[in-house]
């Protein structure tokens, strides 16, 4: 795997950004505060961490990635674009007529594992595939990430107290953290906190980081395994709608596709912004 | 009489953990999931001689799908086994998503199906999962009537890659007679032919049917006795050949009358333009009534002698 600079990353960010924005504008939908708040994440993942290509991906040490959060599938598409897995240009019919590129994650798209967007569903299948790495002794790892307003799935739970039982310290649900669902704040729609206690309770490993930092990021996902026997969790504190200055932390942008003015502003904003994100 | 008493065979439930122990000893890839059912689903004596080839996720069955079909998704033959009240019911998204929208090759053993706990009351019932899970795209959904059938869809599954639903009750099971001796999925089994009415059944009602059958015979009344094994796919063509054949059809099921064997029948029928004597055999839409299996059965008619009744008066006789 090329070993990128952390600037080379972060203008890999910008990039991204920009990407799903277009293809966001051009779909005229696409869930556009959560795939912001989660494009460092996939990055550094598919970048940085896992061992995973096009060329690899019928591997069977392959790493794996499940996005449970499947609503934020256009930041996962311009990722996966980037990787290889097919060409951008695709995703120019995004959620079109007879587009294999529709609104959540599916198989029919290479690079997807799994097909999801129901939430709670992403935990589970991980889990089990992280125990059949343990039952093959094999060496390969497993991410997925959840959006914070997931947590209310009870499915969730059952999975984060089997995987602690099973010990597989080789899985990694990282939490896009934004603070933000559909109908406003976590804590007013109903609490997740203590997120940290709750999954320390439940057996793993927990850490904490700015999830749009990408040295951060970098530092924490290439740590796994970090603790024998325990899964762990990452709390990734993101910004919702992040690198769009009138879209950051505000709830209307969880699936608000921007004007064309709003849209140039947005563009404009980073051709003229120093490497910030 | 050619129509001959049958012989007691075992509980199609115990037939599913002894082929499944024939099948671990030759395949370690097999894995049976459980929640907290290695118990009911007779698995006990599998997990004692295979205890590297059993999960076991604890009374979860939203994650025991999840998580089967995450290990299906690595190559290993799941075989997710749970009381089909609850894998039907509970984790019906997971189905949905996570194994037939994913397409990952899991077998889901609903045990003690339909009625099979009786008294133990609705809660414990499956009489929906026909209805639910033949709307999704991209299940087998199978329901063997004997040790035989049983045996043969076990097979069938660990090398199919293809999610399916199979379901069993827990009764000891007669040997039913077929005139071929085989099992293929998507095409239904002949137990005995006629020419007056047709018996469609499935799972533990066609026992019954081959009964009724038995006691027409009696009358000098001729009845195909059809196994519809495989719900989906559905075997159209044997629906509308017995439909050109016989006079009436008696479709029986362990289920719903709503969206299960009986409606998928009568959908084949009309839209091919057949019309026939018709009637579903099925639990009606009401609170069930209490009782063991046998009771609620004879209770909705589904016996030797409330279906020989039924068949009697389709034919006006």
């Amino acid at each position: 795997m090329k070993k990128y600079s952390d600037i080379e990353l972060k203008l890999k960010s910008v990039k991204y950004r920009k990407a799903l924005l277009k293809y966001i504008k051009l779909a005229n939908a696409g869930h556009t505060g959560g795939d912001l708040s989660c494009t460092d994440i996939l990055n550094v993942l598919y970048n940085d961490v896992m061992n995973v290509s096009p060329e690899n991906f019928k591997d069977e040490n392959r790493d794996r990635y499940i996005q449970s959060k499947g609503h934020a599938v256009e930041a996962l598409y311009v990722v996966l674009a980037d990787q290889g897995f097919f060409p951008e240009s695709d995703l120019e019919t995004m959620c079109q007529y007879k587009s294999k590129y529709v609104g959540h994650p599916t198989r029919k798209v290479k690079g997807i594992e799994f097909n999801t967007g129901a939430l709670g569903h992403g935990l589970p299948i991980s889990a089990g595939i992280a125990l059949a790495a343990k039952k093959d002794k094999a060496p390969y790892r497993v991410f997925t990430m959840l959006g914070d307003g997931e947590l209310a799935e009870g499915s969730n739970w059952e999975a984060a107290m089997m995987a602690s039982h099973y010990k597989l310290d080789n899985l990694v649900a990282i939490l896009d953290h934004n603070t933000l669902q559909i109908t406003g704040r976590n804590k007013d729609v109903c609490s997740p906190h203590p997120i940290d206690a709750k999954f320390e309770a439940f057996g793993w490993r927990v850490v904490s980081v700015d999830g749009n930092d990408i040295n951060e990021l970098r530092r924490v996902l290439n740590e796994i395994p970090a603790e024998t026997g325990r899964p762990t969790f990452i709390i990734a504190n993101t910004v919702k709608g992040k690198g769009v200055s009138y879209m950051e932390d505000v709830k209307k942008w969880h699936h608000g596709v921007p004007s064309d003015d709003e849209y140039k502003q947005a563009i404009q904003n980073w051709m003229h912004r120093k490497l910030i994100y | 009489m050619s129509l001959k008493p049958l012989s007691l065979g075992k509980a199609n439930l115990e037939e599913y953990s002894a082929t499944l122990i024939e099948l671990a000893e030759k395949n370690s890839n097999i894995l049976a999931v459980t929640s907290d059912s290695r118990g009911s689903g007779k698995l006990v004596s599998y997990a004692e001689k295979y205890p590297e080839q059993i999960v076991e996720v604890g009374i979860a069955e939203q994650n025991l799908v999840g998580v089967a079909a995450g290990l299906a998704s690595t190559g290993k033959s799941i075989f997710a086994t749970s009381p089909a009240c609850f894998l039907a019911t509970r984790s019906l998204e997971q189905v949905k998503n996570d194994v037939a929208y994913s397409n990952q090759p899991v077998a889901l053993i609903g045990i003690s199906a339909g009625v099979s706990y009786g008294a133990l009351g609705t809660t414990h019932h499956s009489l929906h999962d026909i209805a639910a899970l033949r709307a999704f795209h991209n299940i087998d959904i199978v329901v063997p009537a004997d040790n035989f059938e049983t045996r043969e869809v076990i097979k069938f599954a660990a090398q199919s890659d293809k999610p399916i639903f199979i379901k069993f009750g827990k009764k000891k099971m007669p040997h039913l007679p077929r005139l071929e001796e085989k099992f293929e999925i998507g095409k239904a089994s002949v137990v005995c032919e006629g020419t007056d009415v047709a018996f469609i059944a499935c799972g533990e009602t066609v026992a019954p049917a081959y009964e009724a059958a038995r006691l027409l015979e009696e009358k000098g009344i001729s009845s195909e006795v059809i196994s519809m094994h495989t719900i989906s796919p559905l075997d159209e063509a044997t629906i509308l050949r017995v439909a050109d054949k016989c006079k009436a059809i008696v479709t029986i099921e362990e289920h719903s009358v709503h969206g299960g064997l009986g409606e998928a029948c009568a959908a084949t029928l009309m839209q091919n333009g057949k019309a026939i004597p018709f009637k579903i055999m099925a639990i009606p839409y009401e609170d069930t009534v209490a009782g063991s299996q046998e009771e609620i059965f004879s209770h909705y008619g589904i016996s030797g002698e409330g279906l020989k009744d039924k068949a009697l008066e389709l034919l006006k006789l």
